[in-house]
C-alpha cells in the first residue's frame, strides 16, 4: 500500500459571464504529513512552487527588529558546502529561479525549476532552507545593503508616510515599525540573532504550500518530505492581534518636495466577518474599481487633482484596516483631502446605487477568472487561499458570494464600516492651506 | 540578496522566442496582425500598438504622445468620456495603456469571447476620437501630477532625465517621455489632434492578440473591424534627427537634499538591435550579463561588492530594444565612507581588469543556459509575451528577428563580446553622472 495519501477533490469550474476558468486543485498530503495544494499543468516543462511561513517579520524577537528581514536576504547567500558565490553558480547552472521575501504576515519562497533539473533544483533549495550558512562576510555585506535601503526609505515621501501612519496606528505591535528594522537595530544584529530568526520562522507549524506545473501528486508527495521534512516542528509564537487607534486627525510630516503624499485610513473588517463580501463590493465602488471608482472619478477625472487615488481593505492576519493613498501637488493636496472626506461621508450616509452595485459585481466576477493565467500566479493564489483559511472549493463559490450582495447589504455595511469622523490622514510634504492637527 | 532598489536596472536578456505558435497577417490597409496562441485559460489580451512615441513628437511639444494616450479614454462619436474603460470593466475585463519613446500601446485583458467587442471599440477610437476643451484641461492636470509623482518627487528620476539629456546630443531620446514640465503644462487640444490624426492609423498600427484564440478567427474579426479604417496617406519612414559623432566626454553632478544614497552612473551611446543585424546587440546584452547580472557571480559584483569591495551595489545594463541607438551603462553605489571619486575609480579599474582578464568560460556557459531556460519560463505569461512582441515590432524589428534572437545570443562567442566591449567603452561617447546630497545643507 502506498504511503502517499492524496485526495482529488473536484474539478472546480468557475462560471462567470464571459469567462470560465477550470482550476483542478488537488490536496496532496505527503507520507510525512506535509500538506500542499496542487494544480497539475503539464503543458510547459517547469514547476512553480510557492511556500509561505506564516508570521513573517512579525516574529522578530524584542530588540532585534530587522533580524528576520536580514535573515531572509541571507538564505540564498550560501548553504551547505556552497558559499554565496557557489550557491549562485549552482542556481544559474540549473536555471532555477528562487526568490525569498518577507513581510509582516509571512515569509515567502517562490521557486521555479525546469522539469529536466527538478531533483537537483530541489536539493539546492533544500540546502538553502535547511542549512543556510550565514557566513559572517555575507551577513556584513547584506547588512550593508539593508542599511542602504533603510537610509533611502528615510528620504522617500511614500515610505515616510507609511512609517508615520503605521507608528500612530499600531501602538507597540510589530506592525507599527518597518520590518527592515532601524539603522541601530540592524547595526547591532549578530550571526546568532540571524540563526535564531531562522529557527523562529521556518517551521512546519507555520508552513503552507502551493504548487502548479509539470509534476504529479505522487512526485510532489516525495518532494515535500525531501524539501521540508527536516524543518523544526515549531518556532516563535505568532503575536497577539494589534490594538489599533485612529482620531480623525491630519498629521503633517514636513518634507521639502513638490508633491505631497497622503495615507489615510481607519478600522476595517476581517475576512471572516459575514459582512466581508458586502464590504469588498462597497470598497470596489468607493476606491478600488479602477478608473470608475468614486474616488478616481471625483479626485482625478473631474478635478485633475491626482494621478492616482485608491482605497483598499487591508484585512491582515492581526489587524483589519481600510486604507487609501493619494498624491497631489503641495498647493492642491488640501482640496484632494476635502474631496476624499466628502466622498467618505457621502457613501457612508447614502450607500450606493443599484447601477453601481451591478457594475461592481460584473467587474469583480468577470475579472476573477483572469487571475488564473500562469503557473506562478496560480501557485500564489493557492497558498493565499490556505493562509486565509479558505476552503479548497472556494474558487467555485467565490463569485456567488459577490453576486449575493444586495443593495441593502452595502448600505448597512457602509454605515457600519466607513466613519468620516475617524478617517485619519498622514501627509508628507509641504502642503499649503491644510490644517494639521499634530 | 538581490533586492533591487534602483529603477534603471532592467532585465538584460529579454524577448526569447517561443515554442508557442505565432501567426502574422497584414490587412489591405497596412495594419499588421500578430496572433500568439495560448489555450491554457479562456483569456485573451488584445493590444493595439502605434509606431509613434515620444521620439516622434514635433519640437517644443514634449509629452504630447503620452498626453494623447490619456485623452484616448475621453470619448469618440459613439462612446462617452470614460465609457471605454467602463465597458471593459462591465465585461469583466481590465484595460490600460502605455507610452515609450518608440511606441504607444493600448490593451485590454478579457474573457476570450469578448474579443470582438474590444476590437470594435479600439477600431472606433483609432479614427473617431472626439475631445472637448474642459475635459482635456483636467486631464492635463492629471498628467502634471503624474510627472510630479514619477519624476519631481524622485531625485533619482530627475538625475536620470539630466543624464539622458546630456547623452543624446541631437536625438529626441534625450527628451523625457512624459515631457519637460514647461512644455507638458502648455500642451493644447490642437497639439493632441495633430499628433493623433497623423499617427493613429491602420498603416501605422500593429494588432497583437494573445491567448485562447484561433488565428483565422482573429483575422476575420480584424478584417471586419480594422479593415474598413482609412490609412494616413504619405506617412513615410520614421525619421528622427540622428546623433552626430560624439567627440567629448560629458560629466555632470546632480545634487538634491532628498538624495539618500550617492552613486555614480555612466551611460554610453550604444547600437540597438537592428533588423537583420542583431549580432552587436547580442554581444552587448551578454556583456551586460557578464558584468552585471547576479552580483554573486558577475564581474562587477565580484570585484566591487564582494570581499573588500568598495560598493554596496554595482551592476551593468543595456537598453538595446529601441528604434534608434540606445545606451549601455554601468553604475556603482559606494559603501559609506567611500567617496564618489573613489567609487568611480574603482569602477574604472574593475572594467580595465576585465578587459585584460576576459570572460570566464563557466560563467559564459551558465548565462547561455539561463537564456535557454528563459524561453520556457516566458511561456507562462501570455500578457508579457504579447508585450514583448509588440515592443520589438514597433522598434523596427520583424518577427524573423524576434525568432532569431535566442539563436544569435547562443551563437555569440566570448571573443565577440570582448570586441563589443572594446568598442563600447569609449569615454567620448559617454555621460558620467554623480548623484549626491549638497555638500552644505540648505536651510530656510
Amino acid at each position: 500500500m502506498s504511503r502517499l495519501f492524496f485526495v482529488v477533490l473536484a474539478a472546480l469550474s468557475l462560471t462567470a459571464p464571459g469567462a470560465r476558468a477550470a482550476v483542478d486543485i488537488q490536496e496532496v498530503i505527503s507520507p510525512g504529513g506535509i500538506t500542499a495544494w496542487l494544480v497539475e499543468e503539464h503543458q510547459i516543462p517547469f514547476v512553480a512552487l510557492e511556500i509561505r511561513f506564516k508570521g513573517g517579520a512579525s516574529l522578530d524577537a524584542p530588540g532585534k527588529r530587522g533580524a528576520i528581514n536580514l535573515m531572509t536576504g541571507l538564505i540564498e547567500e550560501g548553504a551547505g558546502d556552497l558559499d554565496a558565490r557557489g550557491f549562485a553558480q549552482a542556481q544559474e547552472s540549473l536555471a532555477a529561479r528562487f526568490e525569498f521575501d518577507v513581510y509582516d504576515d509571512a515569509l515567502s519562497v517562490s521557486a521555479r525549476f525546469l522539469t529536466e533539473n527538478r531533483d537537483a533544483s530541489v536539493a539546492l533549495l533544500k540546502s538553502a532552507l535547511n542549512a543556510p550558512r550565514f557566513d559572517q562576510d555575507a551577513v556584513d555585506r547584506v547588512r550593508g545593503q539593508v542599511l542602504s535601503i533603510i537610509r533611502s526609505d528615510e528620504k522617500d515621501p511614500n515610505e515616510i508616510a507609511r512609517r508615520a501612519f503605521n507608528a500612530r496606528t499600531y501602538g507597540d505591535h510589530p506592525y507599527a515599525s518597518s520590518s527592515n528594522g532601524t539603522l541601530e537595530s540592524v547595526g547591532g544584529l549578530t550571526r546568532d540573532d540571524i540563526l535564531a530568526a531562522h529557527q523562529a520562522v521556518l517551521t512546519k507549524d507555520k508552513l503552507f504550500v502551493g504548487v502548479v506545473g509539470d509534476i504529479t501528486a505522487e512526485e510532489l508527495g516525495a518532494l515535500l518530505d525531501d524539501l521540508l521534512g527536516g524543518l523544526p516542528e515549531t518556532g516563535a509564537a505568532i503575536p497577539d492581534r494589534a490594538e489599533i487607534s485612529f482620531d480623525g486627525g491630519v498629521e503633517v510630516v514636513p518634507f521639502q518636495t513638490p508633491q505631497s503624499v497622503a495615507i489615510f485610513g481607519h478600522a476595517g473588517i476581517s475576512r471572516d466577518d459575514p459582512d466581508f463580501f458586502p464590504a469588498f463590493v462597497l470598497n470596489t465602488i468607493l476606491g478600488a474599481g479602477g478608473f470608475d471608482s468614486r474616488l478616481m472619478t471625483e479626485v482625478r477625472e473631474k478635478r485633475g487633482l491626482t494621478y492616482g487615488v485608491n482605497s483598499y481593505l487591508a484585512s491582515r492576519d492581526l489587524a483589519d484596516l481600510v486604507v487609501g493613498q493619494v498624491a497631489s501637488a503641495n498647493d492642491r493636496i488640501a482640496e484632494a483631502i476635502d474631496v476624499i472626506k466628502a466622498e467618505w461621508a457621502r457613501i457612508a450616509a447614502e450607500g450606493v446605487t443599484q447601477d453601481e452595485l451591478e457594475v461592481a459585481q460584473t467587474f469583480l466576477t468577470g475579472q476573477y477568472p483572469l487571475r488564473f493565467d500562469g503557473n506562478a500566479r496560480i501557485a500564489g493564489i493557492l497558498v493565499g487561499m490556505q493562509t486565509g483559511d479558505l476552503p479548497i472549493d472556494y474558487i467555485a463559490t467565490r463569485n456567488d458570494k459577490v453576486w449575493a450582495v444586495t443593495l441593502e447589504d452595502v448600505r448597512r455595511v457602509a454605515a457600519r464600516l466607513l466613519d468620516p469622523e475617524m478617517l485619519t490622514f498622514v501627509v508628507v510634504g509641504a502642503p499649503e492651506g491644510l490644517e494639521a492637527t499634530n | 540578496m538581490r533586492r533591487i532598489f534602483f529603477s534603471f536596472i532592467g532585465l538584460v536578456i529579454a524577448l526569447p522566442a517561443l515554442a508557442v505558435p505565432v501567426t502574422d497577417y497584414r490587412l489591405d490597409n497596412g495594419m499588421q496582425v500578430v496572433v500568439i496562441e495560448d489555450h491554457r485559460a479562456p483569456v485573451v489580451v488584445h493590444m493595439v500598438w502605434y509606431k509613434a512615441g515620444a521620439a516622434d513628437e514635433p519640437p517644443g511639444k514634449s509629452g504630447i504622445a503620452h498626453y494623447l494616450e490619456h485623452l484616448m479614454f475621453k470619448g469618440t462619436d459613439t462612446l462617452a468620456p470614460g465609457e471605454f474603460s467602463s465597458t471593459v470593466a462591465a465585461n469583466g475585463g481590465t484595460d490600460n495603456a502605455f507610452t515609450s519613446q518608440d511606441y504607444t500601446g493600448y490593451f485590454q485583458r478579457v474573457a476570450s469571447d469578448r474579443l470582438e467587442l474590444m476590437m470594435q471599440m479600439e477600431a472606433d477610437r483609432m479614427r473617431n476620437l472626439r475631445l472637448s476643451e474642459d475635459l482635456i484641461l483636467a486631464e492635463r492636470d492629471v498628467v502634471i501630477e503624474e510627472r510630479n509623482q514619477r519624476v519631481e518627487n524622485d531625485p533619482g528620476a530627475l538625475f536620470s532625465e539630466q543624464r539622458r539629456a546630456a547623452l543624446f546630443l541631437n536625438h529626441p531620446y534625450g527628451i523625457p517621455i512624459i515631457g519637460w514640465m514647461h512644455e507638458a503644462s502648455a500642451l493644447t487640444l490642437q497639439d493632441a489632434l495633430d499628433f493623433y490624426e497623423k499617427f493613429y492609423a491602420p498603416n501605422n498600427a500593429i494588432l497583437v492578440v494573445a491567448g485562447d484564440v484561433e488565428p483565422e478567427e482573429v483575422l476575420e474579426l480584424a478584417q471586419k473591424h480594422y479593415g474598413p479604417l482609412a490609412p494616413t496617406p504619405g506617412l513615410g519612414a520614421r525619421q528622427r534627427p540622428q546623433e552626430p559623432p560624439h567627440l567629448a566626454e560629458r560629466r555632470l553632478i546632480f545634487e538634491d537634499p532628498r538624495a539618500s544614497e550617492p552613486y555614480v552612473v555612466r551611460t554610453y551611446l550604444a547600437p540597438e538591435r537592428d533588423p537583420g543585424a542583431q549580432e552587436e546587440a547580442a554581444a552587448l546584452a551578454l556583456l551586460a550579463d557578464v558584468l552585471g547580472g547576479n552580483s554573486a557571480t558577475s564581474v562587477l559584483g565580484q570585484k566591487l561588492v564582494f570581499g573588500a569591495g568598495e560598493a554596496i551595489y554595482a551592476s551593468a545594463f543595456y537598453q538595446g530594444l529601441s528604434y534608434d541607438d540606445g545606451s549601455f551603462g554601468v553604475f556603482i553605489v559606494p559603501k559609506p565612507g567611500v567617496s564618489l571619486q573613489e567609487a568611480e575609480t574603482a569602477l574604472d579599474n574593475a572594467i580595465a581588469e576585465f578587459m585584460e582578464e576576459g570572460i570566464d568560460d563557466a560563467q559564459f556557459e551558465r548565462i547561455k543556459q539561463q537564456i535557454r531556460a528563459s524561453r520556457i519560463y516566458a511561456e507562462d505569461s501570455t500578457q508579457s509575451l504579447a508585450r514583448r512582441y509588440g515592443a520589438a515590432l514597433t522598434s523596427g524589428l520583424t518577427l524573423e528577428d524576434i525568432e532569431a534572437w535566442p539563436d544569435i545570443l547562443q551563437a555569440t562567442t566570448k571573443e565577440q563580446v570582448m570586441a563589443a566591449a572594446a568598442r563600447i567603452f569609449d569615454r567620448n561617447k559617454a555621460v558620467t553622472g554623480w548623484l549626491r546630497k549638497p555638500s552644505v545643507e540648505v536651510t530656510q
